[in-house]
């Protein structure tokens, strides 16, 4: 085994182990964390694939942002040493079993399907190619959608502040 | 099996994805719920990312679906939990359960 096989296989080990672990956690808080160290992991291996930007912006906008608002919100609506119910025995039972078919399915059409790789010169992604297509205008520019999401986010940002904002009652 | 492909790295994104699903089936807490929504939201990215790099090498189709995906996770993200904050004042629970005021 090469050191960047075993490199990857430690990664896949923290984003599964991470996952697995947040998703049946009995505390809300160290599910928080669990899932942190899952979407690190996720960014370590779009590090090792050389997609340095899409690394940073999982880093800042995943672990910098999303969980830290997952957690703030936990600190508001739980006490946050609470254990939670443990889900009904059927349920967990069933939904595992769909879990597990559906993986192993999917493992085996992968393993069979034979993927074929574009033999097209490759384009680096770096911040500059990225940046320059993002904004070109010409046939395979990005700067519709570009426009069109911060419309969203400008819409997500007021829709936030409406629907939580605390309205006064008169006394 | 000896060198990375495209092959494990679909492997671990599969996993995650599925992990997510029992997650999201098992859960009764909206938040972590919504951190389930966040691991099926990452598998996807890790798909679009690797089909990039070892298919498409060509283009930046891949990198700019995923730029976009994780833009939006984001203002759904932020939805969710002022969502669940607003019923948190309203209910004092965010048990799915309890959660029935718009049945009539």
């Amino acid at each position: 085994m090469s050191a960047s096989q075993i490199i990857f296989y430690i990664i896949a080990a923290i984003i599964i182990g991470g996952g697995i672990l947040a998703v049946t956690s009995r505390k809300i808080f160290r599910a928080a964390v669990f899932l942190l160290f899952s979407l690190l992991g996720i960014a370590a291996l779009y590090f090792y694939l050389n997609y340095e930007f899409i690394a940073a912006v999982q880093i800042v906008v995943y672990v910098g942002g999303i969980v830290v608002l997952i957690i703030f919100s936990i600190f508001l609506t739980h006490a946050s040493g609470d254990e939670m119910k443990k889900p009904v025995l059927w349920r967990s039972v069933f939904a595992g079993l769909a879990a597990v078919f559906a993986t192993a399915l999917t493992f085996l059409y992968i393993t069979e399907h034979n993927f074929v790789a574009n033999s097209a010169a490759s384009v680096s992604p770096s911040v500059r190619n990225i940046g320059l297509q993002m904004l070109s205008t010409t046939e395979h520019g990005y700067i519709l959608p570009f426009e069109v999401v911060s419309m969203l986010l400008l819409a997500a940002l007021i829709g936030c502040i409406v629907i939580a904002i605390k309205i006064k009652t008169k006394e | 099996m000896n060198e990375i492909g495209l092959t494990q790295i679909l492997f671990v994104s599969t996993a995650l994805f599925f992990i997510g699903v029992y997650g999201f089936l098992t859960r009764k807490n909206m938040i972590t719920m919504l951190m389930s929504i966040e691991l099926l939201l990452n598998s996807v990215n890790i798909n679009f990312i690797a089909f990039n790099k070892y298919l498409y090498a060509d283009k930046l189709v891949g990198l700019f679906f995923t730029v976009f995906i994780i833009t939006i996770a984001a203002a759904e993200a932020a939805v969710a939990i002022a969502i669940i904050i607003h019923l948190y004042r309203k209910l004092k629970s965010i048990d799915v359960d309890d959660t029935d005021i718009m049945k009539f």
